[in-house]
């Protein structure tokens, strides 16, 4: 079934079994990001120290797609210098509009977001906890110098 | 397969030209709330239009050009007789929305005033919230709704007490709900806004093309529908309404077509209803929208109400034996239109149209444009089914054995 790409086994891995899923005691920020199509809703805390993600955690309702995305999403950014961070949001949103190819490096699990590509409909769901963490850190220009920043 | 109201499936089926696509699988259409398909009779009397008797309408001296002008009308005298009204009251619109927003603005702007209370309903579309929250800003009118009870009925007692104890100038309501399916009393509901002075506006989107619907036997002040739910192409709409209240009003749109008089001092207004029918009008689309309803009379819309209300009761019946479903609003199919949500626990709306749409099956999933009532139910989306004449038992039988497979799909 063509459904394959879209549902891969590790999408549905993350959302049956959402990795950093709840609330942080207290985090450096938090988000809400909706998408106004369908309600899909995803929370989001994190804390950074020193230029470095030292936690994360996400919360929220809405379907596989979104909720897998922010699973894997957090587990990618876990750890992640805020300039890394930003490239793996740069990447997914080129991943998924068929852009460029994934590096996997950055991406972990995420890769498999790629099938999402073929289903337009579907592209909001699966940006959703992206587009939350590239609200809650700091932008590129501002993470601290250092290692190269700048990307937009 | 003949049902007892002997609407034949198979034979109208073939008249719906995309239900019989070339190639690929048979489309279960089972979206019919968001839009439904058009039968040729449709088609056809547009395609005719354009190639035989394409011009302006109400203008030209040459013979096409009344041609052109008459069969608009026809159309309009068609559609006028089909929800029981005189085409003086019988106004084109671009869709059901468009008319909502003239009634508000073109009544609401001058007859609401600081502290008037207009009521509509927590299970109304968008379309019969916003524009009354946009008139209520600038008036000084406030907007109250009447609250949805767990059987998805409205709660009247509240009605009745805010119409005692409130300055209530208008009451908008939804005849059947596009999420819930529920059928309005609006007959009763009409009857005692009418006895405090209200003016009551009826949305017929999900009513008017799914079973009889009269202005007059509803008792209500206007009726908006739109063509493209009731077999009818896209881009045009209807306001029927009393000539008393539309004589009452001024217009919503100025431009051409309205004007009885136009001088550098001032204008003067056309007759009803081309006083609100402002520039070229969508003529091929009234045409169009004339021949839906030759098509829903010719099967008729108390057989075309039996086969969906047959249809429903067989469907809620199916759906009840997909483990954990549950299906929201009333039980008894006798009480609802076609609309028909549900919710299957741990598997979110998004997937379950995702995952039946590879069936060649089509549901809905989201809010349906309804974010109170999504409030009021406590959930983000439904999927909702919803049906027309050209549906039948297997399509109902397709979408349960897809919604069985996705459920398992999603449990892994
Ligand atoms: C109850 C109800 N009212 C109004 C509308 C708006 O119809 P349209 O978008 O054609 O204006 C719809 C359609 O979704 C509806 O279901």
């Amino acid at each position: 079934m063509g459904l394959d790409d879209l549902y891969q086994q590790i999408i549905l891995d993350h959302y049956r079994n959402p990795r950093h899923r709840g609330h942080l005691d207290d985090p450096g920020m938090s988000v809400d990001h909706q998408n106004p199509l369908c309600g899909d809703q995803v929370h989001l805390d994190v804390t950074i120290r020193d230029g470095r993600i030292v936690e994360l955690a996400h919360a929220g309702d809405g379907c596989s797609i979104s909720q897998a995305s922010a699973s894997m999403m957090s587990e990618a950014a876990h750890g992640k210098s805020i300039e890394d961070a930003h490239r793996a949001i740069d990447n997914v949103l080129a991943l998924i509009h068929g852009e460029a190819p994934a590096d996997e490096d950055l991406l972990g699990d995420a890769v498999a977001l790629e099938g999402v590509a073929k289903y337009p409909a579907r592209v909001r769901c699966a940006l959703l906890g992206w587009m939350a963490l590239r609200d809650a850190l700091p932008a590129p220009s501002h993470a601290e110098k250092g290692a190269g920043v700048g990307q937009q | 397969m003949t049902h007892a109201a002997g609407i034949e499936v198979a034979t109208l089926r073939a008249d719906f030209p995309i239900l019989n696509r070339e190639g690929g699988r048979r489309l279960v259409y089972l979206d019919s709330a968001a839009t439904s398909q058009k039968p040729w009779p449709v088609l056809g009397a547009m395609e005719n239009y354009y190639r035989e008797t394409n011009a302006n309408v109400h203008r030209g001296v040459y013979e096409l050009a009344a041609e052109a002008t008459e069969r608009f009308e026809a159309a309009r005298d068609r559609v006028a007789a089909f929800v029981g009204t005189r085409r003086e009251g019988l106004v084109f619109t671009k869709n059901a929305t468009e008319a909502l927003n003239l009634i508000a603005w073109a009544w609401g702007m001058r007859n609401l005033a600081p502290g008037d209370v207009v009521v509509t309903t927590e299970m109304e579309h968008h379309s019969n919230i916003v524009p009354w929250q946009i008139v209520a800003e600038m008036t000084g009118a406030r907007v109250l709704f009447i609250p949805v009870d767990g059987d998805g009925q409205l709660d009247l007692q509240w009605l009745s007490v805010t119409l005692r104890t409130e300055p209530v100038r208008v009451v908008s309501v939804t005849h059947v709900s596009n999420v819930l399916g529920t059928i309005n009393p609006v007959a009763e509901i009409a009857r005692s806004a009418h006895s405090y002075g209200a003016l009551v506006v009826v949305d017929g989107a999900q009513s008017v093309p799914h079973m009889p619907v009269s202005l007059a036997e509803l008792g209500c002040d206007a009726l908006v529908f739109t063509g493209h739910k009731m077999l009818g192409p896209t881009g045009i709409g209807v306001l029927a309404a009393t000539p008393e209240l539309l004589d009452g009003m001024e217009p919503f749109l100025g431009g051409g077509e309205m004007i009885s008089d136009v001088s550098t001092d001032g204008s003067t207004w056309a007759d009803l209803p081309w006083k609100f029918e402002a520039g070229t009008p969508p003529i091929a689309e009234a045409v169009g929208l004339g021949a839906a309803v030759d098509y829903l009379t010719m099967i008729g819309m108390a057989q075309v109400r039996e086969h969906e209300r047959d249809l429903t009761a067989y469907m809620m019946e199916a759906l009840a034996e997909v483990d954990g479903l549950t299906i929201l609003g009333p039980e008894d199919a006798d009480l609802r239109g076609c609309p028909v949500s549900f919710a299957i626990p741990d598997v979110h709306p998004h997937d379950v149209a995702q995952l039946v749409d590879r069936e060649g099956v089509c549901v809905r999933a989201g809010h349906h444009c309804a974010k109170p009532l999504m409030r009021t139910l406590g959930v983000t989306a439904t999927t909702r089914a919803s049906t027309h004449v050209y549906n039948g038992r297997d399509d109902v039988d397709a979408l349960v054995a897809a919604l069985q497979r996705a459920r398992n799909f999603m449990a892994g």
